[in-house]
């Protein structure tokens, strides 16, 4: 009995946590007069008009498009600065090592809003406004501290005598750390790039300020559909469906590591 | 190969790991490095390798200053405590590592790491990862890849440490038998005596960062040139207790009295401490000539085939030794009977002062 009614719970649960995105879900198959008419559970009479429409119109799919270009520049960047880094600060002892360490995860204390003035002002100065890298450098001052602090934890992990194994054995170290060690945190990389992409793909702030059309995110291209008739609903929802999909793959392929990496690696 | 440290030290901040060392090792020498946790074994070990570089001092291999030389340009091949193998290499790999960086051809490896891990007994393992084996498997393919190189110096650090008592006496065997074919230097670092008798060689016996001792580990074992170095000679540790020679008897303790058995007649008259191994303790009379000590068990502790028997005997604690599994109670009263052939005698600042006699060549 007991069993059941745990189960019966968390059911419920479910039902509350997903209520919001079945019901964008049911929005996106319908159409807006229909939306605006009438009240319905699930859609009586489903289309893709929407759906059709974000994929076939240059300036909704562009937005998509736009966001996995800096995203993915921006994880890259992360991920190839984060290594090192990460690597210095769990095998060496330096002067201030700790203190820079910490001063890195200050970075995240402030809110992105603090940085933007003096972003706009200094990307306006190089002409680097409505470009994708702008918005995928601005992201790293919040992804790359994270990023060392979960590379660094799952370094910490790994033994330091199989980097001098290695070192006996005649590896030079970027060999060593290509071959050997990478492949040993490969779990942590996975995880680094997920959160990575999670906070680049859903901060709109940064991403909308520093872009005008040509970079323009698509959390931005969404307030486009505002217009004096009103809102277009369903349109809405099947974009908020397709932003909400790719970062549900990346979630899969991570599913099993994430707890480890919310720890900063350090389980 | 030889290599030389000449008055080597190891610092780290204001503390002092190592302090000036020097030693000499050749090829084809058989090195065990005995001391305690924290005497600075593996330290010495790194200094070895190349792995830290000496705060000052020298280091010569073959007479060539290699003093700052990175581990990489050094002949050296390293075991380690902990099972270090890479994980994402298969045991085949993981073996032929050292080979691949050297250059040597495909075949050359493909034949040389099947004939190590022959030796080994890990030949049925090669496709496997390193994640898939048990510890002894483990330990068994970093010892291969450290053995496949050939270096010319082989350090060890506690190798088998790790491993369950069974797979560490059977290791320990065919590690002997393979240093024996080797032309390298081997360094073995151990807290255990036992381990440094079983492996034979050289003891250098180290404590808190000093050499305290070195030679032919029987010879050290039997003449330890220090109570110190006799503490870690010897498991359980040596039993140690003041006492004076005064004409031609002494006393251990307050109570205890021996004629001066043979190897101490030369004493002079003053105060001593003498040294008892637990091994020589028996609860049975030997022989008349058995001095007696009677004392009050502490704890009676069964160690493999073995009882270690602890006794108080007015205010000194005495550990004894015996074959076979016995059973005492707790604040029983025993005798406990050592010879006084066997009893050592350490002048007032620790050394030597009479040893008893041994026979060179023979067992511990």
């Amino acid at each position: 009995m007991r069993i059941q009614k745990r189960t019966i719970g968390l059911i419920v649960y479910l039902v509350l946590l997903l209520l919001p995105i079945y019901w964008m879900l049911n929005m996106s198959l319908r159409s807006n007069a229909d939306i605006l008419n009438a009240f319905a559970l699930y859609p009586k009479d489903p289309t893709l008009t929407n759906y059709v429409k974000i994929f076939t119109e240059e300036s909704w799919y562009s937005g998509y498009v736009n966001s996995l270009i800096y995203v993915s520049i921006n994880t890259a960047i992360a991920l190839l600065t984060a290594l090192p880094a990460a690597y210095a600060f769990s095998r060496y002892r330096f002067l201030g090592d700790k203190h820079m360490f910490f001063w890195l995860l200050t970075n995240r204390m402030a809110p992105p809003a603090v940085f933007l003035l003096p972003f706009f002002q200094l990307y306006s100065t190089f002409g680097l406004i409505d470009t994708h890298i702008a918005v995928a450098i601005s992201h790293c001052l919040f992804n790359v501290p994270l990023a060392v602090w979960i590379l660094e934890g799952f370094m910490s992990g790994v033994p330091r005598e199989i980097d001098e194994t290695a070192y006996i054995d005649g590896y030079s170290f970027p060999r060593f750390f290509a071959t050997i060690f990478v492949p040993l945190i490969r779990t942590g990389i996975g995880v680094t790039a997920f959160f990575c992409f999670m906070f680049s793909w859903v901060e709109l702030l940064l991403a909308r300020t520093l872009t005008v059309t040509n970079a323009k995110p698509i959390a931005a291209v969404m307030t486009r559909t505002v217009s004096a008739t009103g809102l277009d609903w369903g349109l809405l929802a099947a974009a908020g469906i397709l932003t909400i999909v790719p970062g549900a793959l990346v979630i899969w392929f991570v599913r099993n590591y994430m707890a480890k990496g919310f720890a900063l690696g350090r389980v | 190969m030889t290599i030389r440290l000449e008055e080597v030290t190891r610092k780290m901040g204001a503390e002092t790991h190592i302090f000036p060392t020097s030693m000499e090792l050749k090829s084809g020498s058989l090195n065990v490095l005995l001391g305690h946790t924290l005497a600075g074994k593996t330290t010495l070990l790194r200094l070895l390798a190349g792995l830290d570089r000496p705060s000052s001092g020298k280091i010569f291999v073959d007479g060539v200053d290699v003093t700052g030389a990175s581990v990489r340009q050094r002949n050296v091949a390293m075991v380690y405590q902990q099972f270090i193998n890479y994980p994402s290499f298969t045991v085949f790999d993981n073996v032929a590592s050292p080979l691949r960086r050297a250059g040597v051809s495909p075949q050359e490896i493909d034949q040389r790491v099947r004939s190590v891990a022959k030796s080994l007994h890990i030949d049925a393992l090669l496709d496997r990862l390193p994640a898939e084996l048990s510890g002894g498997q483990q330990q068994r393919v970093a010892l291969a890849r450290a053995l496949v190189k050939e270096a010319g110096l082989l350090l060890l650090d506690e190798p088998l440490v790790n491993l369950d008592y069974k797979l560490r006496e059977e290791l320990r065997q065919e590690l002997r038998a393979i240093f024996r074919r080797r032309e390298s230097i081997v360094v073995y670092a151990t807290t255990e005596p036992t381990e440094a008798l079983l492996l034979g060689g050289h003891a250098f016996v180290v404590d808190e960062g000093r050499i305290l001792q070195s030679g032919p580990s029987i010879e050290v074992f039997h003449a330890p040139a220090s109570e110190r170095v006799g503490k870690v000679f010897s498991d359980p540790p040596i039993n140690l207790i003041g006492g004076r020679v005064t004409g031609r008897s002494a006393v251990l303790g307050d109570t205890i009295s021996m004629d001066l058995p043979d190897h101490m007649t030369l004493l002079d008259e003053g105060a001593y401490r003498f040294g008892v191994r637990a091994n020589f303790l028996n609860v049975r009379r030997q022989s008349d000539r058995d001095l007696e000590i009677e004392g009050c068990v502490e704890l009676a502790e069964i160690s493999g085939s073995e009882t270690f028997i602890h006794l108080e005997h007015h205010g000194v604690s005495w550990v004894a030794q015996e074959e076979g599994v016995h059973s005492f109670g707790l604040g029983d009263t025993v005798s406990i009977f050592v010879d006084p052939d066997h009893v050592y005698a350490f002048d007032g600042s620790g050394r030597l002062a009479a040893c008893p006699p041994y026979e060179a060549r023979g067992g511990g």
